[in-house]
């Protein structure tokens, strides 16, 4: 074990990662990941506190000084251990975890110098533990599974209870992991191909591989937890039918709809929402050369939003061969919604930040020359400059249009990231259950909705949000649903 | 094996009746619904219209053209294997009421997915007619099925190879001129439903201009993708607002769509798709198609 004098420990470990100029061509990982003797150094600068902050951070309460101190001691396997006690998805947040707003913002450290890296060092142990197949973990008593297979020793024994959980996204994966150790028979319905929800058809390869999410949702799956793929509640079946089937529900079906701005152009060819381009990407890999979903990949490509979708859109757009990709944000940098690190990368391929701008039309190539004509492809953008006022109620400073400020963005691929709402299919044939006038989910402080045996979580009752808060929902959730279930 | 094929057969030239293995689906399926296929792993994801449901059975048949990559790889599977992936019952329900009579028009590859309709309106206690149409009798299909179902019945092709020569609107036309002329025997005639290509959609939408009290109800293929409202890919004008045609549809009002623009986002990625088709054909030729 390393020992780290005062100076030293105050600054964290670098994370090797591909170059700019490299990574721009490719949808490889950019971040590199830990070696061994890295891991070692910045697991050791963890003062192992008494009382960890930290931990208050993390939304499914890892067992941070914990997992941290096995690194530091060498056994990034024992560490895995330690994570799958209440994270089944550890190599997943390791990498998309917003951890300098979670765990880390609270780490003591960071009050003299840099908190730990506590994703870093999650990812190296998940990615380690995966990479020699050891998967075990140490709670339960009635294990049904093998020693040395993924979940054995998690499982509990039997109740003879059932449970259905609806979307297999992180909110619902966490809660279907959660049920079956706890002992209950649970089974996912999921509308799409694949599962995974946003990690699978959102969050790009570069940032987070495939083969990661398939693995950690394997374990998940080897937990007996059996999934229905191609299967639409609202559509198959009602979740009033799913309701009487099962002994509790939960509904993790997220915040799928996409918007748009409603503005002139907005259906010409060429102009995505940032999920049909996410999906064509990342589910259907359009990225690959003779892929059988198409995507234009456009010359000139214009993202309109700020958040880590806008990143993600322009930085697979990029890689896709783009020449000139421009995000066009309302409100000014220091108001981008996305993380600092996705903003920095972004900056560092070479995107484009047209801040302070907001599209007013989209125009169109008429191809023969008359709108009649029928090649109504995207030509450009018209923007208008944006000022920012005095604060409004809500605190932030609300952005006014400059009259006549109108500019022009060439542009033959726009994609649109101005955010999500719940999708309502969920709500064909469904009674008693309530919602926002935004579309979310009403549930009480124990996630329970407004009908008796069905709980929700993640996206679909906050609205687009992050995967640690998803998973901590699904987590609560499952905690919840147990309790009712062992009652009923 | 689930999705597994049962029967198919070449129902007109290119046109591949199928009949999958789906219980699930058939127990929840209603006439006017989709669902969506996947050949293979990598496969695209290919709306196909629900063109009969058998609920005992546990079946869905669809009348899948073979027109590009997608179609040909699923209409080359044979009986006994399975696909990859296949999702439904998609899409809003045919609004089907009570209206009296209705004429329920199929043109190409329509006439197929127009085909439960007619139980469907017949159960709703209306009288039904239906025209079917193609370019030439070879792209005819169903004939007998649809015969015996209607209580009227009519063909048209477009070079007269076979019924009537012409096209399904005319048909439509003289139907609706004999309804105004009071001459018409049956119920009154108080929607006509068109499945089939844009260009049919529009026109017969166009001809009803003459006819503003008579409903006109078509039904928007645009490109998709999820089926279920996430990618917004599927956008079509509608009325002025922008609605999603795998959920608030396929089936809408006609005279409030905007078809220019859901014939011009059909032509998205014609060029690709083009070369796509050429080169599994050519992948075919030397034998290796199935899996590609
Ligand atoms: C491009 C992008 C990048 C992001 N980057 C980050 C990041 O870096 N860090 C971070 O923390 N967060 C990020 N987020 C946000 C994060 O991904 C979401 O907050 C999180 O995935 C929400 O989880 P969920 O389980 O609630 O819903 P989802 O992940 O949306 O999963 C819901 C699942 O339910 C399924 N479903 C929906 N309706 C039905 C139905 N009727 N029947 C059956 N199944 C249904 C869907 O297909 C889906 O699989 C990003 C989001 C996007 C879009
Ligand atoms: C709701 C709905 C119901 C349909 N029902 C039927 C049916 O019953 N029988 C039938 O033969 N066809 C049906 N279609 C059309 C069928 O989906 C397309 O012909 C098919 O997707 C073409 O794919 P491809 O790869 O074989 O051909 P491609 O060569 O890739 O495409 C040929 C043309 O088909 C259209 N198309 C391509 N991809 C899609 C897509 N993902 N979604 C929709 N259209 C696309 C485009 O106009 C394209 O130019 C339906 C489409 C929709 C949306
Ligand atoms: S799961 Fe996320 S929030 Fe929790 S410790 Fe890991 S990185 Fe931090
Ligand atoms: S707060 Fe920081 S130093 Fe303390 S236990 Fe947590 S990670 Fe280690
Ligand atoms: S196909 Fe994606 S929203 Fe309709
Ligand atoms: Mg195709």
């Amino acid at each position: 074990m390393t020992l780290f004098n005062k100076k030293e420990r105050t600054g964290r470990v670098a994370m090797p990662e591909q170059p700019a100029k490299v990574r721009r061509h490719n949808f490889d990982e950019v971040a590199l990941g830990y070696t061994a003797a890295e891991a070692i150094a910045e697991a050791s600068r963890c003062i192992q506190c008494r009382v960890p902050r930290c931990v208050e951070g993390c939304p499914v309460n890892v067992n941070i000084p914990k997992f941290i101190k096995f690194i530091a001691e060498g056994n990034p396997e024992g560490a895995a251990e330690k994570l799958f006690e209440t994270n089944m998805l550890p190599a997943i947040c390791g990498r998309v975890c917003p951890q300098e707003t979670q765990c880390e913002e609270l780490c003591i450290l960071g009050k003299k110098g840099e908190p730990i890296a506590i994703g870093r060092l999650e990812r190296y142990a998940a990615d380690e533990a995966r990479a020699v197949g050891n998967r075990s973990c140490k709670i339960g008593d009635g294990t049904e599974i093998e020693e040395g297979v993924p979940g054995a020793g998690c499982i509990s024994a039997p109740t003879g209870k059932t449970a259905a959980v609806i979307g297999a996204g992180p909110a619902g994966l966490t809660a279907a992991a959660d049920l079956a150790k706890a002992g209950h028979k649970v089974t996912i319905f999921e509308s799409l191909h694949l599962p995974g929800g946003v990690l699978t058809y959102g969050i790009p390869g570069f940032r987070l591989p495939k083969s990661i999410v398939k693995a950690e949702i394997d374990d998940v799956l080897a937990l007996g937890v059996e999934l229905k793929t191609d299967y639409v509640i609202g559509r198959i079946k009602t979740l009033d039918e799913i309701a009487r089937e099962y002994d509790a529900v939960f509904l993790g079906t997220g915040a799928g709809l996409p918007n748009f701005m409603g503005i002139e152009g907005e259906n010409l060819n060429g102009v995505y929402s940032a999920n049909e381009f996410l999906t064509r990407v990342n589910l259907m890999k359009a990225y690959e050369a003779d892929a059988d979903t198409m995507i234009r990949k456009g010359k000139n490509v214009v993202v309109v939003g700020g958040g880590n979708v806008a990143m993600d859109a322009a930085r697979s757009a990029l890689r896709l061969g783009a020449e000139n990709v421009t995000i066009v944000y309302r409100r000014s940098d220091a108001e981008l919604p996305a993380r600092r690190e996705e903003i920095e990368h972004a900056k560092h391929e070479g995107i484009e930040f047209c801040l302070l701008a907001n599209p007013t039309r989209i125009i169109g190539d008429y191809g023969d020359g008359t709108p009649q004509g029928r090649k109504f492809d995207v030509k450009a953008v018209e923007c208008i400059r944006m000022d920012l006022s005095e604060p409004d109620e809500s605190g932030r400073k609300s952005p006014k249009p400059v009259p006549g400020s109108e500019f022009m963005i060439d542009a033959d691929v726009v994609i649109i990231a101005i955010g999500t709402a719940p999708n309502p299919l969920i709500y064909i044939g469904a009674t008693g259950i309530e919602k926002t006038k935004r579309g979310t989910i009403i549930v009480d402080d124990d996630l329970r909705s407004t009908k008796e045996n069905i709980f929700a979580g993640g996206d679909v009752v906050t609205g687009a949000a992050t995967v640690i808060s998803a998973m901590g929902a699904g987590k609560k959730a499952a905690a919840e649903m147990d309790k009712y279930l062992m009652r009923k | 094996m689930p999705f597994e094929i049962l029967e198919k057969e070449e129902m007109a030239s290119g046109v591949w009746k199928m009949v999958i293995d789906a219980p699930d689906v058939a127990a929840a399926a209603k006439a006017g619904q989709f669902v969506i296929v996947r050949a293979y792993d990598d496969s695209e994801r290919i709306p196909l219209t629900i063109a009969d449901i058998d609920r005992e059975r546990g079946t869905i048949m669809m009348s899948v053209q073979a027109l590009g990559k997608g179609t040909k790889q699923i209409t080359k599977m044979e009986v006994g294997e399975s696909l990859q992936d296949f999702v439904g019952p998609l899409g809003t329900p045919a609004d089907v009421k009570k209206i009296g009579s209705v004429i329920l028009v199929g043109g190409g590859v329509g006439i197929a997915p127009i085909y439960p309709q007619i139980k469907a309106y017949k159960d709703a206690g209306n009288r039904v007619i239906t025209i079917i149409g193609a370019r030439n009798k070879d792209l005819l299909m169903m004939e007998k099925e649809f015969e015996a179902a209607s209580d009227e019945h009519y063909v048209t092709t477009d070079d007269g190879s076979k019924g009537r020569h012409g096209f399904v609107t005319e048909v439509v036309k003289d139907l609706l001129d004999k309804q105004n002329a009071g001459e018409y025997k049956g119920e009154r005639i108080g929607r006509v439903v068109v499945i089939g290509p844009p260009i049919l959609m529009k026109v017969a939408t166009d001809m009803m201009k003459d006819y503003p009290d008579v409903e006109i109800v078509v039904s928007i293929n645009s490109m998709m993708v999820d089926g279920t409202g996430m990618c917004g890919g599927c956008r079509v004008i509608v009325g002025g607002e922008v609605k999603f045609a795998c959920v608030d549809g396929p089936e809408f009002d006609g005279r409030l769509v905007d078809f220019d623009t859901v014939m011009n986002r059909l032509m998205i990625y014609k060029k690709d798709e083009l070369a796509a088709s050429q080169k599994y054909d050519d992948d075919c030729a030397g034998g290796i198609c199935s899996k590609i």
